[in-house]
């Protein structure tokens, strides 16, 4: 009881309350329990938030960064980690976090996804996927599974999803995990690894729209949503004992990839090291 | 400094790097890629950056990121690549984050003809992004002036807090010239204004005598919000008419009520003129012989170079209008700032000269049409 008043302390001190409250999401959406475990991790480490930017895109998601008292920019559609990536090389003093939903992250934004990875570019990525673009009014997403329904697939889905955490994993990202909004403190200690990753991290964290796609799809309210997370996510030791068959039905919880090295920032500064010293020399 | 020779791609890149240039961001294309090569060997060594990007949507949205960071960015490309910008040039605008935008231009539309001169993107530039919007849009003709101009479009973007387009064309990017560029220290150079408030008065989109507020880097304890969103003086979205409004008012108030130092012309003999011929960017070039071959056969013609393009400097035209009985506007295209010059001097004043087939328009063609 008593961790948990510190905790609404926590959250509480990391909000702007001036302007924007309540939050625009529907009642009983997950994207406020991420930002609620953004929020444990920051504090958690310490760290200064004066040098801590929040980057979004466009979607539910990208409303996120207005709430929280950070440096925050709310961008362009997809654009979100190129816009984070110009700020962090201009300020690589800062932590630059950068939520986006799955349509922001893999479809529009989906070159500057792989690009990020790709680059190892020092920026946390979190991706709230909730299967669905929500805020346009449930159009099926990049992560809409197959034969599911959305206002644009009215005879369901015939597209198959991106992985999300292996098309990350592919690209070349530093740091890969997911968890669910239901596993809202499993969610932020992965965040907080991912924020001290150097290189490009992605935490996916699995969400859900009951407005949209749960109401096309018949799978209930935000509760019977939620308790759906509980029900079919393993962690990834209780996936290594599974079959590949069972595996693919469940939501593989855990860190997926973690591997040391420099990351963007570290391999430049060294180019301007040894351009410095050409130029003196 | 001594003289050099010179190619406008390179007196580019070295304006910039004058202007306190810093960051910059872009994606290859012809004729622009000689800017990113340049500054992507010369920025290290002054402690910038660069980064090739994976394509110019992407480059401008780095740009604008650097931008907030406190670097002064720029990105340079040519038309297809400018098309994919306008969306962040409106986030720019939107969220008044200087940053400066090269198109070297090229004949379009599509791939069209990516080795040839054209000065079609003029509509595009104006207003390529969507909604309505400030923009200053400067055009150099000769290599020297690219650079001069690359330093005032670096001023102006980080004066007035907008996006600056800097038009050049394929002539100009890679015409190779003599030039004696200044010493760094005799160049004017501007940085946006900071504020002495501390972080909880300070208003990222407060309306100012100025009307340009004070711009504040991110990580410098500040802590605002910035959306492409339509946003009241602290940045936070909002719906409110009384809030939209004197938005609206401001950013144009900010440009419309500097003019004078804005907008860029240059006249020769148009002083009893009875007819003027009006060009910009390479075109320029040939307008400025057939006016010189024009008054060589005795008629009483006078020339006018645009430097600013946008805002168009409508006064200035007016003027011409005035006591000119003929305004002879070519341009790489097939009527596009000739629309303007038509709408203030009148559509029966006005003789355009134009062409859009990769090729520059001969002093020969604007002479005949002086003299037709």
């Amino acid at each position: 009881m008593h961790t948990e008043l510190r905790e609404k302390h926590e959250i509480y001190d990391y909000l702007r309350h001036s302007k924007k409250f309540p939050v625009m999401w529907c009642a009983g959406c997950g994207i406020g329990i991420v930002l609620g475990a953004i929020i444990r991790a920051i504090d958690r480490m310490g760290l200064d938030r004066d040098r801590v930017a929040m980057v979004s895109g466009i979607g539910c998601t990208g409303r996120m960064p207005v709430y929280v008292d950070f440096n925050t920019m709310h961008t362009t559609h997809g654009r979100a980690l190129a816009f984070a990536t110009g700020l962090k090389l201009a300020r690589p003093d800062m932590y630059v976090l950068v939520v986006m939903g799955d349509g922001d992250a893999l479809a529009i934004g989906g070159n500057h996804f792989i690009h990020a990875a790709r680059r190892n570019m020092d920026l946390t990525a979190i991706v709230v996927n909730n299967n669905i673009y929500g805020m346009t009014g449930g159009q099926y997403s990049p992560t809409t599974p197959l034969h599911m329904r959305a206002t644009t697939a009215p005879y369901g889905n015939i597209e198959p999803p991106f992985p999300l955490c292996e098309l990350a994993k592919a690209a070349g990202a530093s740091f890969v995990a997911r968890s669910t909004v239901y596993h809202a403190t499993e969610l932020d200690r992965l965040i907080e690894q991912a924020i001290a990753r150097r290189g490009f991290s992605v935490v996916e964290a699995v969400s859900y729209c009951h407005t949209t796609y749960g109401r096309l799809n018949r799978l209930g309210a935000a509760v019977d949503m939620m308790r759906w997370l509980k029900e079919n996510s393993v962690t990834l030791a209780q996936a290594e004992k599974m079959s590949p068959e069972e595996r693919e039905t469940k939501i593989v919880r855990g860190i997926l990839l973690d591997r040391e090295g420099p990351g963007y920032v570290d391999l430049y500064d060294e180019i301007i090291r040894q351009a410095k010293a050409a130029e003196n020399g | 400094m001594t003289a050099q020779f010179m190619q406008g791609n390179t007196a580019c890149a070295e304006g910039a790097l004058v202007a306190g240039c810093r960051f910059f961001a872009g994606y290859p294309i012809t004729p622009s890629s000689e800017i990113a090569e340049i500054l992507s060997y010369r920025l290290p060594a002054l402690g910038g950056k660069f980064i090739q990007m994976e394509d110019e949507i992407a480059s401008l949205a780095a740009v604008i990121g650097a931008s907030v960071g406190g670097m002064k960015a720029m990105t340079a490309t040519s038309g297809p690549g400018f098309s994919l910008m306008q969306e962040n040039i409106g986030y720019a605008a939107m969220t008044e984050i200087p940053c400066v935008i090269v198109n070297v231009q090229r004949t379009g539309p599509s791939t069209g003809l990516p080795t040839s001169p054209a000065q079609g993107d003029v509509m595009q530039s104006r207003w390529g992004t969507h909604g309505d919007h400030p923009i200053i849009v400067l055009s150099p003709s000769s290599v020297m002036e690219t650079f001069r101009l690359t330093v005032t479009a670096f001023n102006f973007s980080e004066k007035y807090r907008t996006p600056v387009i800097l038009l050049m064309d394929e002539v100009v990017a890679h015409m190779r010239e003599k030039v004696d560029l200044p010493a760094p220290e005799q160049v004017e150079v501007v940085d946006r204004i900071q504020t002495n408030v501390p972080p909880e008065w300070y208003f990222p989109y407060e309306e100012t005598a100025s009307d340009v507020p004070p711009l504040v880097s991110f990580g410098q304890g500040f802590r605002y919000h910035i959306t492409g969103l339509f946003h009241d003086v602290r940045g936070f979205p909002t719906e409110r008419l009384d809030e939209i409004q004197p938005w609206l008012k401001r950013v144009f108030a900010k440009i419309n009520n500097n003019l004078s130092d804005i907008l860029m012309y240059e006249e020769e003999d148009t002083r009893g003129a009875r007819t003027v011929v009006l060009a910009y960017g390479s075109t320029a070039r040939s307008a400025r012989h057939a006016v010189r071959l024009a008054r060589a056969r005795r008629h009483k013609a006078g020339f006018c170079k645009l430097l600013t393009i946008w805002p168009f400097p409508e006064e200035a035209v007016e003027r011409l209008a005035h006591t000119a009985k003929r305004i002879v506007v070519p341009e790489m295209n097939l009527g596009q700032l000739a629309l303007e010059v038509e709408r203030v001097a009148g559509r029966h004043k006005v003789r355009r000269v134009n062409r859009a087939d990769g090729e520059m328009i001969t002093p020969q063609q604007i002479l005949e049409a002086i003299e037709g």
